[in-house]
């Protein structure tokens, strides 16, 4: 479950990392920071050992606004994160919604299969960090 | 999975020279304040070098120059040290690489290091990090990796990213020191100049080098990018590099000692 747990975790974290480098504040409880840092146990965040069930993260306020997503796990993998909340004020978040969560969704899922710790790549720009498969690693562990 | 020896792990990522960072450590002490001093002198340093090698930034040494070579006898140390370095490259890399003439951020042709800043910056600022005793250091700038381990711990699995379809990998490696650098028109598009046809690359879509070090693993990438498919016989005679290439047709070539699950050079692609 641990696994599972972290990759829900870091789902959640790189999310709101779309947004902001810095945040710190993701949610899912307040044993996120130990978990979030491989060292932990079981979040137990009410998995309850099924491995199976939808789990929503609490909102994290960015810079840009309030971020909130929804992960599926089934069988012990996650199947599904959708948005919940995302700053939509403007054009440009809107642009930003539209590509990162379904290149971010693919991207947590291939890590969580690949089991690595950091990616290779052609030159990842600022902008194109916000749907990086390194993201989601670095989301995993901040 | 975790068990009761695995030892903390940590990450921190900032945004420096244009290019996401991130830093992450295991060890005992990665919870600890002196550690985080050292995170922090690694990002110090690695923003005091952008502010003296920008070519984007009108205030730098590099941006006041404007496409002039720094002259070496009246340039600082550092600045003397990258001129040598890329000269250096251009032989190594039999002119595939080529600071001298290329075109410049802010308009024009001139020297750009900028080719060779970012590893020679993030090899000589990891020294903050891989000095710490007990730590494992795995840093990722901008998708060029340099990493450390201890014998006794798992070496890093490091993800070689498809160009052909970011968030997929095309092969993983396990390295426990070194550096692994991918140069490629994958995130950009051709902002690689072939310096000997004097136009931008566009045969090869991207190079993964590994190696000892990461100002040369990042060298040898781009030059081979810019060098065209060709640069596979080159690559596969530098000492001590391996390389995985992808054409712009999207085939997949590694030379004999690619240290992947890659079949070697002339295999298809899967």
């Amino acid at each position: 479950m641990r696994r599972i747990t972290v990759w829900l975790l870091s789902t959640v974290a790189a999310l709101v990392l779309l947004f902001s480098y810095k945040t710190s504040t993701m949610g899912v409880g307040g044993e996120s920071s130990a978990i979030a840092a491989g060292t932990g146990g079981d979040a137990g965040t009410g998995s309850s050992g099924t491995g199976a069930g939808r789990y929503d993260g609490s909102v994290a306020q960015t810079r840009w606004g309030p971020v909130q997503v929804r992960i599926t796990v089934s069988a012990g993998k996650i199947t599904d994160v959708t948005a919940l909340q995302m700053p939509d004020g403007n054009h440009r978040d809107q642009q930003i919604n539209d590509y990162a969560v379904p290149i971010l969704r693919q991207s947590a899922l291939a890590a969580q299969s690949a089991d690595i710790d950091t990616v290779s790549g052609a030159t990842v720009t600022s902008d194109g960090y916000r749907e990086s498969l390194q993201a989601a690693i670095d989301a995993a562990h901040l | 999975m975790a068990t009761t020896t695995e030892p903390g792990r940590r990450a921190w990522v900032e945004q420096v020279m244009g290019l996401p960072v991130s830093v992450h450590l295991r060890g005992p002490g990665v919870r600890d304040e002196a550690v985080a001093a050292r995170v922090e002198a690694f990002f110090a340093e690695l923003r005091a070098a952008d502010d003296t090698f920008s070519t984007y930034r009108p205030d730098s040494v590099l941006g006041r120059l404007a496409g002039r070579s720094p002259d070496p006898a009246t340039a600082d140390p550092a600045v003397r040290e990258v001129v040598e370095l890329c000269e250096l490259a251009r032989l190594r890399t039999g002119g595939r690489f080529d600071a001298r003439r290329l075109p410049l951020p802010r308009g024009g042709v001139g020297f750009d290091p900028s080719g060779l800043v970012k590893g020679w910056a993030v090899e000589r600022a990891a020294r903050w990090l891989t000095d710490l005793a007990d730590h494992d250091v795995c840093l990722n700038a901008g998708g060029d990796v340099l990493l450390r381990a201890a014998p006794d711990r798992p070496a890093w699995r490091v993800g070689v990213e498809d160009p052909q379809s970011p968030g997929h990998l095309l092969d993983v490696l396990e390295r426990a020191s070194g550096a692994v650098a991918t140069s490629g028109t994958a995130r950009r598009g051709a902002h690689i100049t072939d310096p000997r046809a004097g136009r931008p690359a566009g045969a090869v879509r991207s190079v993964t080098v590994v190696g000892p070090d990461l100002l040369w693993a990042d060298v040898y990438a781009t030059a081979a990018v810019a060098g065209g498919p060709d640069a596979l016989d080159w690559l596969a005679a530098l000492d001590g590099y391996a390389a995985l290439l992808v054409t712009a047709d999207g085939r997949v070539r590694a030379t004999p000692d690619w240290p992947g699950t890659r079949p070697a050079a002339g295999a298809a692609a899967a």
